[in-house]
């Protein structure tokens, strides 16, 4: 599908949504309140704040796989009932089946829509893409962390979904395999039109790959501000604008003020 | 014996090699004499008992001969050669025992006949008896593979059906609990009375003693599915069919292999008790009938042929599991 076919589709709007918590001892735990966001199609957003502000919570929301107690999501007008192809997720812990190969992991998207046939020739390109070539045949307990990360990221990749939800999918890379997969993701949304919902912990990777930046607060987990950020892409990393915009956004995570926040902690 | 042992929980010194015994030419040679002077205990000293030594003779010699070629084929293969040396401990007592037991029954008479028959005197009921135990090997081997067939398929079908259906799971999942606790050979009475045949109520009772451990297992490996996995495949496009069969019964295969062996071994007890009972053929059977003649020579024959044929089972079934749980090699352990 051309980029022009998808810019029109991968719309999600999510409307006064709340979702609250019991946890293990009862309490409960308002993990977010009143989110409204719209996404435009082919939009690419990040979405950053502290550890525990909700920021999963809403991507499986917007997945299917979790169901708000307040407020309604809907993908193109259409109200998301559950899970679907249409809307990828790569989880947060890279969550393979350990019983399949790297490879047969990233085919699988393929198999379950029954296209595998057709599209056989797909998985070597993403194995290609994600630095796996030669590793086809292990299994996920054989590879490094990043490397099934990676493999993760491929299998939501393969299925060419109209919103892509990617829940810190770099993060257990180091710097240069992070930026090279931060140039790949840019090439496929670029030819493709995805509709991308980043989280990240790395303030320099939302600058550099978003249209806009929601900052998140938690308890409740709300959305505190958003960012747009215009420059065109590719952007350049040592770019006076680029780490003017960096320290803003620090800035309003309230990092840049403290005496000795490192920003990995965020 | 069979390519992975490891995972049967025998202590190993060293966890990475499989051949840890002293690398010694010494070992070697007390092999080759101990069996050496099994032959000749056998030979030379006189039998007070009547028996038929030749073949027990033949056996040990081929002992020896094998040996022999084991150590030739060591001299050029580095594999041979580390399996003659870690073997060796082991054939040297084995021998050492075959001797002992020469001597306290057919050379002395110290331990009471029919009861206590030397090594030389099952051997020759084999060989005498050949016919009738291999038909009855032949008999038992066939039930087994019916009933096993038949339980394991059922048991599969139940298990997938109750673990992945909650509903269900909460109404039956307690009846295929009990049934696990209950040996098949309780029912032996009922098995008699609504199976017109004998065969009938043997391949019953062993499909029993299969479904129930199979069913058990299967059922909790399903239920037990992460339910990461399951989210992970519903957004990725997943159907039911492919939740179940792709997701859920191969994530379920430890357990369900566990099943598996389990009823592995209650089949085993099933088939000799219910052939005892109504049967005309088999392994148990010979067993029964030959205690009846107080020929107790045969019914340790018998027992010898039981034990290589299940091992050759139980190494079949381990075969199979490693198989398919590659995928676990070194990830648990
Ligand atoms: N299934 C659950 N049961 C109970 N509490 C939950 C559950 N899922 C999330 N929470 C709570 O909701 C809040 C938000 O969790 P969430 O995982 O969305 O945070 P996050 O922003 O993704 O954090 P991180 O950056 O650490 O991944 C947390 O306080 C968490 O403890
Ligand atoms: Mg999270």
């Amino acid at each position: 599908m051309s980029a022009e076919a998808r810019t029109t589709e991968g719309a999600i709007k999510v409307e006064g949504v709340g979702r609250t918590y019991v946890d293990a001892y009862g309490h409960e735990v308002e993990a977010l309140r009143g989110i409204d966001l719209f996404v435009n199609p082919g939009e690419f957003v990040s979405l950053i704040g502290a550890s525990g502000c909700g920021k999963t919570t809403l991507l499986r929301l917007i997945s299917g796989l979790d169901k708000p107690q307040a407020g309604k999501l809907f993908l193109d007008g259409t109200e998301i009932a559950g899970p679907s192809h249409e809307r990828g997720l790569v989880f947060q812990q890279a969550n393979l089946f350990p019983w399949e190969t790297i490879e047969d992991n990233i085919a699988a998207g393929l198999k379950a829509r029954r296209v595998y046939k057709e599209k056989k020739k797909e998985v070597q390109r993403y194995i290609d893409m994600t630095g796996l070539k030669g590793f086809e045949r292990t299994y996920p307990h054989q590879v490094s962390g990043g490397m099934a990360q990676r493999a993760s990221l491929a299998r939501a990749l393969i299925n060419d979904p109209k919103v892509l939800l990617l829940d810190e999918p770099l993060g257990a890379l180091d710097a240069f395999t992070r930026m090279d997969l931060q140039d790949r993701l840019l090439e496929l949304w670029g030819e493709r039109g995805t509709t991308m919902i980043l989280v990240t912990h790395d303030v320099d990777e939302a600058v550099y790959l978003s249209d806009r930046i929601v900052i998140m607060t938690p308890r409740p987990g709300k959305i505190e501000e958003i960012i747009p950020l215009s420059s065109p892409r590719p952007r350049s990393r040592g770019d006076p604008e680029f780490l003017e915009l960096r320290t803003l956004i620090l800035e309003k995570l309230h990092f840049v003020s403290r005496p000795k926040g490192p920003e990995y902690f965020l | 014996m069979s390519e992975k042992t490891e995972g049967r929980g025998l202590a190993r010194a060293v966890p990475s090699e499989r051949y840890w015994k002293p690398r010694s030419k010494a070992w070697v040679a007390a092999e080759g004499l101990s069996l050496a002077a099994l032959l000749t205990v056998n030979l030379l000293m006189p039998t007070v008992q009547e028996v038929e030594d030749l073949p027990y003779r033949i056996a040990v010699s081929l002992g020896l001969a094998f040996l022999a070629g084991a150590i030739v084929v060591s001299i050029f293969n580095e594999k041979a050669r580390s399996r003659l040396y870690h073997h060796a401990q082991f054939v040297f007592a084995l021998a050492l025992v075959l001797i002992a037991w020469d001597l306290v029954t057919e050379k002395s008479d110290l331990l009471p006949l029919p009861f206590f028959p030397s090594a030389a005197q099952i051997l020759q009921v084999i060989v005498e008896d050949y016919e009738k135990l291999l038909i009855s090997t032949a008999y038992s081997l066939r039930l087994l593979v019916v009933g096993f067939a038949i339980g394991t398929v059922s048991g599969l079908a139940t298990g997938i059906f109750l673990g992945w259906y909650r509903q269900w799971g909460y109404w039956v999942f307690p009846t295929v609990k009990i049934m696990s606790v209950i040996p098949a050979t309780a029912w032996i009475p009922v098995a008699m009375i609504v199976f017109p045949s004998s065969f009938g109520a043997e391949v019953f009772l062993i499909v029993l003693s299969v479904w129930s451990p199979v069913a058990y297992m299967t059922a909790t490996g399903i239920a037990g599915i992460p339910k990461a996995h399951i989210e992970a495949a519903l957004t990725l496009g997943a159907d039911e069919r492919f939740l179940l069969f792709k997701v859920a019964v191969p994530g379920a295969m430890p357990s369900i292999f566990i099943g598996i062996y389990t009823a592995t071994g209650l089949s085993f007890a099933t088939l000799v008790v219910s052939e005892m009972i109504g049967a005309k053929a088999g392994l148990g059977w010979y067993i029964n009938w030959a205690k009846s003649w107080s020929n107790y020579a045969k019914v340790y024959a018998s027992i010898v042929i039981m034990a290589i044929l299940f091992s050759l089972v139980m190494d079949l079934i381990f075969k199979l599991r490693d198989r398919a749980l590659v995928w676990q090699k070194g990830l648990i352990k």
